[in-house]
């Protein structure tokens, strides 16, 4: 631990820091523009300079600069200052000073550090640079001649999105970041280089000349769009919903987000239910919320319990499944499934369906076998960790599944589940093995059997061990591991999705769930639909109860680990709209079952009395595996059909995305380009 | 002045063959194996004894750099990589060298490898060089066919493989650490130092990057002994060194010449004397185009050696003498580097990639005479402010030959200036701001 100091203050900081990370830790501030902590060091910027004695005589960039023992560092020197004040004049002589018409006003690096460093005045009196703009697809927006080169977003999208899109051609003042062949980026993750870039130069394409950064009202949220459960900040304004950006957070997301949970929220404004709607005569009409409330009462008091089902989608908090689950219950009904594709996870043991090493668990594995799952479609920020992963100690990855490029080299050991028993030779060898499976390669008839064989191969390869758990699961809905918590699965004798379909029930209660193919529900089935888009299952419905999307109400959200997150209500629902938990609330006293919570503190605590894990809300432990008896499952019941693509365009799969025009231009902008790589 | 006898680079002038024949017949690869055989230590103390300093423009002591590779290696292999990306304007000494004695530079390779432990040496030439690439291939060629390098070169036990790249044509390709970049197969950009090339280096291993010229005097400095190069030139500065003489001169060359040697004495007797005469001087740039500039009364007394030149705020660089006399316009002279500057800019880091176009565009209108008085010392600030902020060194050589000029000609440019008002009768018209 070398001990220097910085400015006068003396401070301890581990070996191999930068002088700028002992700064830091200092808690003296040194302004920067190319230096990102999650990035590798580029030094370019030349703002971080400082002084060190008996070091050369010159200003020193300290961002890449390693601490030593007994260094003494100068920050805000006579050199010091006069030398970042040259560094900002350089970077000013050549920048449009385009504030006002410029989307990153307000929260601009440049901005922010032209106050402390710029001059009142130019003194380059010759023509600026102009630079031609970019097409880098539908979601950044480019205006070069804004760009300081400090080259964050070739490093971003060549180190942690991996794909090699961004580079620099030309040299000198005619440097210029671009793709050298105009295309759109092809990554999930490119749209942060918008938060990365420290100028104007990315921005967002569909958020362009919206609003200012000043003028919006933040609200912490929690992404459903994907099940990794990213922390989001919510950007409003009035009763919009603006843009949503990423909020750090280390055991997450990092400071990532999908392009997808980012871009969607322009769908949260199309096709909305903002108000009640019964079928009537074959065609659904507007109706207040006492008619729609009497007319599912009416039915539910028509129909026996054991033939009234509900079914759970992917965008649900937990509050309004349990809600739902105890209205069901209060009715007699065990029909209940929060499983819409039909997958055959098991409810019985927690860790039979979680993502047990955790996401930060991936950045100790040290081999990682893929069964049925392509985490850069189902999980972007998951699937950049399994990259740094591998940038970091260039683990054997293996995946049994549909082939992709997965921006790290991995060995395609096969299509289907006949390959899983030479799979476990990535794992050979392996300290810290991990097996992810994902969820939707259970959602087939040998389903069961694909979920013992995984868990058989990680218990076989040393994964389940006291003190590791290598068995993961890994989900694309956000509602799944928090239904599976609280138990919205069939009772003992209750039925699956697969069975109240096709007339199984004869009342079926859907609570976002768009997911399933509205053919497959019987003819006489009674639907009735609660949730946020005129999707799928509100075209089928016979009743519609217009509820909140994610972004509008206060709930809870458990993630493919296992992690308890709430969010926040950002702005109100729309029109006449309800809180989901509170619709059903006012629906079981219409049917003569009162739920008894009147407000969400009490709902919450019966949430926790339901399953202790969600009084644990942020924080996971970690733990390791101590009963290695798997779910059971009939080995020789697995089949041979490979395991299909669970997802086939990224950008569209929920009634948010779908519901989006971003999402529907990046479809079409990348749709063909996947057909041409097949 | 250096006698003939002393001479290292004997076939200078391309009088001779360059084959290996004709090579050894000059002395080349004479007694390599028990050069060797006197061991790593022996070899950089006797480097360091002659006190040789890097020929490439820097002039930093190269046995001392030798001394920096590991001693021990910890799994990484080491590497030996010579600098043939000679681009400095003024410059033509690695070319001579390279295309009319090959082997000495090979030569030097082998016993520089050996000295610091290497396994390759990666001879980086310079992309415009094709006629001296092909010279210099064929010379390895000759060299792996006798045995000299390779596997148990010249019989010492020892394997040392010598690769040549061919670069494509940039400047900064020429600075060491872009130049690693650039064999890698990367762009051609300065890194960061820390870490430094012997810790870290090509493909991450230990490196050292030394000069053409550094690397074949090696061989005959082992030959002849470290008292015999030492006791040429000056304190300091010592041994023999090749001058490249160009401009207003009546015979322009390449002399190796003792260093320290007068720079009249050094122009009058090898270059056949200034274009008119010695009062017709204006001025000389010494060490390439990235060293300030030096009147003539300075080229009066000065002596051409590493100390001298700094003492006069110039530098011995490349010992590339660039001779100008009273019929230049000495302005444009140093706009005319300054556009050079701004072209090979690699771009990185921000002082230069913003500093050379401001200050070409400045130099320019200098040239004109269309700029306020006041605006030389703005130009001065803003060399100031590039120099000594950027990532390697382009950035002192973009501003050096300007503060040169503002130094010693500022009477001339504000003439100039006040000649444009004159004629124009008008202030400055400026661009909108």
């Amino acid at each position: 631990m070398p001990k220097l100091s910085i400015d006068g203050i003396e401070v301890d900081v581990p070996a191999g820091a930068t002088v700028l990370q002992a700064a830091e830790a200092a808690g003296i501030e040194i302004p920067r523009f190319c230096y990102h902590e999650r990035l590798s060091i580029a030094g370019n910027c030349r703002m971080c300079l400082v002084e060190i004695e008996k070091a050369p005589p010159k200003p020193i960039a300290s961002c890449a600069w390693p601490v030593a023992e007994g260094m003494v560092v100068h920050t805000d020197s006579p050199m010091v200052r006069k030398a970042r004040r040259g560094v900002m004049e350089f970077l000013l002589i050549n920048h449009p000073l385009d504030c006002p018409i410029c989307d990153q006003g307000g929260e601009c690096d440049l901005q922010d550090q032209a106050l402390g460093y710029g001059a009142g005045g130019s003194r380059y009196a010759e023509n600026k640079r102009a630079v031609k703009d970019k097409n880098l697809g539908p979601l950044v927006k480019t205006v070069m001649t804004r760009c300081i080169h400090c080259t964050r977003c070739i490093r971003f999208i060549t180190e942690v999105a991996g794909v090699p899109d961004l580079g620099a051609t030309a040299r000198g003042e005619g440097m210029e970041v671009g793709t050298y062949v105009e295309k759109a980026l092809s990554s999930e993750l490119s749209a942060n280089i918008i938060d990365l870039c420290p100028v104007g130069a990315l921005t967002s394409k569909p958020y362009a000349f919206v609003a200012r950064s000043w003028e919006l009202a933040k609200t912490d949220g929690i992404d459903v769009l994907d099940a990794v459960g990213s922390n989001i900040r919510i950007d409003s304004r009035g009763p919009e919903v603006l843009r949503i950006l990423p909020r750090t957070n280390d055991d997450v997301n990092e400071e990532w987000l999908g392009d997808k949970s980012r871009f969607a929220v322009d769908g949260l404004k199309r096709r909305r239910l903002d108000r009640p709607w019964v079928r009537r005569d074959g065609k659904l009409v507007a109706a207040s919320w006492d008619e729609a409330f009497a007319a599912v009462a009416a039915r539910v008091g028509a129909t026996r319990p054991e033939k009234i089902g509900a079914i759970a989608g992917d965008l649900c908090d937990a509050e309004s499944m349990l809600a739902l689950r105890d209205l069901m219950g209060a009715l007699g009904s065990e029909n209940l499934d929060c499983r819409q594709r039909g997958e055959r996870l098991d409810p019985r043991r927690r860790d039979f369906y979680l993502f047990n090493s955790g996401i930060v668990g991936i950045e100790e594995a040290d081999a990682i076998l893929l069964i049925g799952t392509n985490p850069r479609r189902e999980a972007p920020v998951l699937n950049a960790r399994i990259r740094k992963r591998w940038l970091a100690a260039g683990i054997p990855i293996g995946l049994v599944g549909a082939a992709a490029d997965l921006t790290y080299p991995l060995r395609h050991l096969g299509d289907g589940p006949g390959a899983l028993g030479d799979a476990a030779a990535v794992l050979r060898d392996a300290k810290r093995p991990l097996v992810i499976l994902g969820a939707g390669a259970t959602a087939r008839p040998d389903g069961a059997a694909v979920l013992a064989a995984a868990w058989k191969l990680a218990a076989d390869a040393g994964a389940l061990s006291p003190d590791w758990h290598g068995f993961n699961v890994l989900h694309r809905a956000a509602a799944l591991v928090g239904g599976l918590d609280l138990g919205f699965v069939p009772g003992p004798r209750g039925k699956a999705v697969a069975e109240m379909l096709g007339g199984g029930v004869d009342m079926l209660f859907l609570l976002g769930a768009d997911e399933i193919d509205p053919g497959r529900i019987g003819a006489d089935t009674f639907v009735v639909y609660q949730g946020h888009h005129g999707d799928r299952g509100a075209a089928r419905a016979d009743v519609i109860l217009p509820g909140a999307a994610y972004t509008e109400k206060d709930a809870t959200y458990v993630n493919t680990e296992g992690r308890v997150q709430r969010a926040q209500m950002a702005v109100f629902p729309p029109g006449e709209a309800r809180e989901d938990w509170k619709i059903l609330r006012a629906l079981s006293a219409h049917v003569g079952h009162t739920l008894p919570y009147d407000d969400l503190a009490a709902l919450r605590l019966r949430l926790g009395q339901v399953n202790p894990v969600f009084d644990r809300v942020g924080f996971l432990p970690r733990f390791g595996c101590s009963d290695t008896a798997g779910p059971p499952g009939d080995p020789a019941a697995l089949g041979e059909a490979p395991f299909a693509p669970p997802i086939e365009t990224y950008y569209q799969t929920d009634p948010i995305s779908r519901a989006s025009p971003t999402m529907a231009e990046c479809a079409a902008t990348f749709a063909p380009v996947a057909l041409a790589a097949e | 002045m250096l006698a003939d006898q002393d001479r290292i680079f004997t076939n200078l002038y391309g009088v001779h063959d360059w084959r290996l024949a004709a090579a050894r017949r000059r002395g080349d690869w004479d007694g390599t194996k028990e050069i060797l055989a006197r061991g790593r230590d022996a070899i950089v103390d006797e480097m360091k004894a002659s006190g040789l300093r890097g020929r490439g423009g820097a002039g930093f002591p190269t046995g001392l750099k030798w001394s920096f590779m590991p001693k021990q290696s910890d799994g990484r292999p080491a590497y030996l990589t010579v600098n043939a990306d000679e681009s400095e304007p003024g410059t033509c000494k690695d070319r001579d060298i390279i295309r009319h004695d090959p082997h000495k530079l090979i030569e030097g390779c082998l016993i520089a490898c050996f000295a610091m432990g290497a396994v390759a040496a990666y001879i980086y030439i310079r992309g415009e060089f094709h006629n001296e690439a092909l010279v210099l291939d064929a010379a390895i060629a000759e060299a792996y066919e006798a045995g000299l390098i390779g596997k148990n070169a010249c019989g010492s036990g020892y394997d040392c493989d010598v690769f040549l790249h061919r670069g494509a044509g940039a400047y900064i390709c020429g600075e060491e650490t872009a130049l690693l970049e650039s064999l890698e197969g990367k762009k051609g950009m300065p890194r960061m130092k820390p870490p430094f090339p012997a810790a870290v280096g090509l493909y991450g291993c230990p490196t050292t990057v030394n000069n053409v010229e550094s690397i074949a005097v090696a061989p005959t400095i082992l030959r002849r002994g470290a008292a015999w190069f030492a006791a040429i030139g000056r304190k300091g500065n010592t041994g023999p060194k090749v001058f490249c003489i160009s401009g207003h001169v009546n015979k322009p060359c390449n002399v190796e010449e003792e260093l320290g040697i007068p720079l009249r004495e050094l122009i009058d007797k090898h270059a056949g004397g200034v274009r008119g005469g010695w009062d017709n001087l204006l001025a000389v740039i010494p060490g390439g185009a990235s060293v300030p500039v030096i009147p003539k009364s300075i080229c009066d007394t000065v002596l051409m050696d590493f100390d001298s030149l700094r003492e006069v705020r110039s530098g011995l660089g490349t010992a590339a003498v660039i001779v100008m006399d009273r019929s230049t316009d000495i302005i444009r002279a140093i706009a005319r580097l300054s556009q050079f500057y701004k072209h090979e800019s690699c771009g990185q880091c921000t002082p230069c990639r913003e500093g050379t176009g401001w200050m070409m565009r400045v130099m320019y209108r200098m040239v004109e005479g269309r700029a306020e008085p006041d605006e030389i010392d703005t130009l001065e600030q803003v060399t100031r402010q590039v120099e000594g902020h950027t990532i390697c060194a382009l950035g002192d050589a973009a501003a050096w030959p300007i503060q040169g000029l503002i130094r010693h000609f500022r009477p001339v440019m504000e003439e100039r200036i006040a000649a444009y008002r004159q004629r124009s009768g008008a202030p400055m018209p400026l661009a909108a701001e």
